[in-house]
């Protein structure tokens, strides 16, 4: 047996919130318009709390340098 | 570090240096706990700032100061050029070393500070907020307070764990991405503003000297706007188009609050401060200056109550905000929602306008008259400023 990804998956929506950390600057401005505090950020670190994201799709409208995209093919859990 | 302090402050930014100096100089024990390794680094910030929102709280020094400001330059969507004289001199700060002497001003008060201490949750007494629990040096640890001031940045996090609703509505937040360049022609002594729909809708686009023709180039737009396309595809078309040759030194992305202050900004045993409260002047976006003022006066007051054994006076940390600067930037919000819809013919024809006003009659509050002629629903709040 290999070990295989656990998914996030939509629950309602069909598009899933995706953070790109490689790309990510760390800014916080995600962070600040998230209404559920579903994004973790430490000095150089990001991902989204599974169990609170809602893929409300704000944080993906805020990021200035476009981090933070739609993922069609649902996002591997951390 | 103890285990036990009057007062921890969460952040090491402007807002949460000065909260702690002023908590410090009272006599009471403070330790800021900064997320980052570096007090002041990375910058995320434009670095504008007027010297009266400075000199308040530390000795202008040419150390921290890139280039001095005095003249304004409006540059419309058409390419209408309005230059006009500051009322008052300004700076482009050199924050790393703007912060750091900051964060020295607090540690002389007595202030102590740990560098990569990552807060990651609160202790509570009952309804109040009692400690935090941090992570430092890759080990979990708890330390108790009388107050926790949160100066936590744009992210807000520490508040929202004591139930307060922090977060900004997504068009407020201007999402910003800022060039730091070298090798261009820009007069040292004028901040450069660009406004309109190919520069950045919804918000505007800086061009900040840092002296040696090198210069801060950013911008920010709002969420709305974000959702079409991002901040950075807007500065990379505007370099193109004006500094295709320019050495980017440093590339940076940010986001600034520009809205009111939270309705909210005390509960039992914690106070926010600086772009945590949301206290950024809405209309400019700058946030040095206002931030200082806010955590100067909740570092006062946590001090206040802790020596007259009266948690319930750290509530009126509100009001005397509220009073000092929360309700001026309410009125600089409207300002701001009706210049940001301003169409780029608007902007257009409001410099053109202007560029008949003789020199010597340019000011900033005759720019003001210009564009309220343009549009003159404004006049009413306009005129709240002033008065």
């Amino acid at each position: 047996m290999t070990n295989t990804p656990e998914y996030r998956m939509a629950k309602t929506a069909k598009l899933m919130i995706d953070i790109l950390p490689d790309k990510c600057d760390f800014c916080g401005c995600c962070v600040g318009v998230c209404p559920e505090d579903a994004i973790e950020l430490k000095e150089a670190e990001i991902f989204i709390i599974d169990e609170r994201c809602t893929n409300c799709s704000k944080c993906v409208w805020s990021c200035p340098i476009e981090v933070i995209k739609f993922n069609k093919e649902g996002v591997v859990k951390r | 570090m103890k285990r036990y302090y009057d007062v921890v402050v969460v952040g090491g930014g402007p807002a949460g240096s000065m909260a702690a100096r002023y908590a410090a100089e009272l006599g009471v024990s403070v330790l800021i706990l900064e997320k980052d390794r570096d007090i002041g680094y990375p910058v995320r910030c434009g670095e504008a700032v007027s010297r009266k929102g400075v000199e308040e709280f530390i000795e202008p020094d040419e150390k921290w100061i890139a280039s001095h400001i005095t003249k304004f330059s409006m540059n419309a969507p058409d390419g209408t050029e309005v230059v006009l004289p500051l009322p008052e001199e300004g700076f482009v700060l050199e924050r790393r070393v703007f912060d750091y002497e900051l964060a020295k001003s607090a540690a002389n008060a007595g202030a102590e500070i740990l560098t990569r201490a990552y807060v990651n949750g609160l202790l509570f007494d009952g309804d109040a907020v009692s400690g935090v629990k941090f992570d430092y040096r890759g080990e979990q640890h708890e330390v108790e307070a009388d107050v926790i001031i949160a100066a936590d940045g744009v992210e807000s996090r520490v508040g929202r764990w004591a139930g307060i609703k922090t977060h900004v509505d997504f068009r407020d937040m201007e999402s910003c991405v800022q060039y730091t360049i070298s090798g261009i022609d820009v007069d040292p002594n004028t901040i450069y503003f660009h406004f309109g729909s190919n520069a950045a809708p919804q918000g505007y686009l800086w061009v900040f000297s840092k002296g040696n023709t090198s210069a801060n180039v950013g911008l920010g737009v709002s969420g709305l706007v974000g959702k079409k396309k991002s901040a950075l595809q807007f500065l990379e078309e505007f370099m193109e188009r004006h500094y295709p040759n320019a050495a980017i030194l440093t590339s940076i992305a940010g986001g600034v609050p520009c809205s009111v202050t939270l309705e909210r900004i005390s509960a039992p045993g914690i106070i926010l401060v600086g772009d945590a409260a949301r206290q950024v002047n809405p209309l400019s976006g700058g946030g040095i200056a206002s931030g200082m003022i806010g955590g100067s006066i909740g570092g006062r007051i946590a001090a206040e109550s802790i020596k007259k054994g009266k948690p319930q006076h750290l509530l009126t940390y509100d009001k005397e905000w509220m009073d000092r600067l929360g309700k001026r930037h309410e009125t600089f919000d409207r300002i701001k929602n009706g210049i940001y819809n301003f169409s780029d013919e608007k902007f257009n024809s409001i410099a053109y306008s202007f560029s008949k006003v003789p020199n010597d009659k340019r000011s900033l509050g005759n720019l003001f008259k210009t564009a309220l002629i343009h549009n003159p629903g404004l006049l009413i709040d306009v005129a709240r400023v002033f008065i």
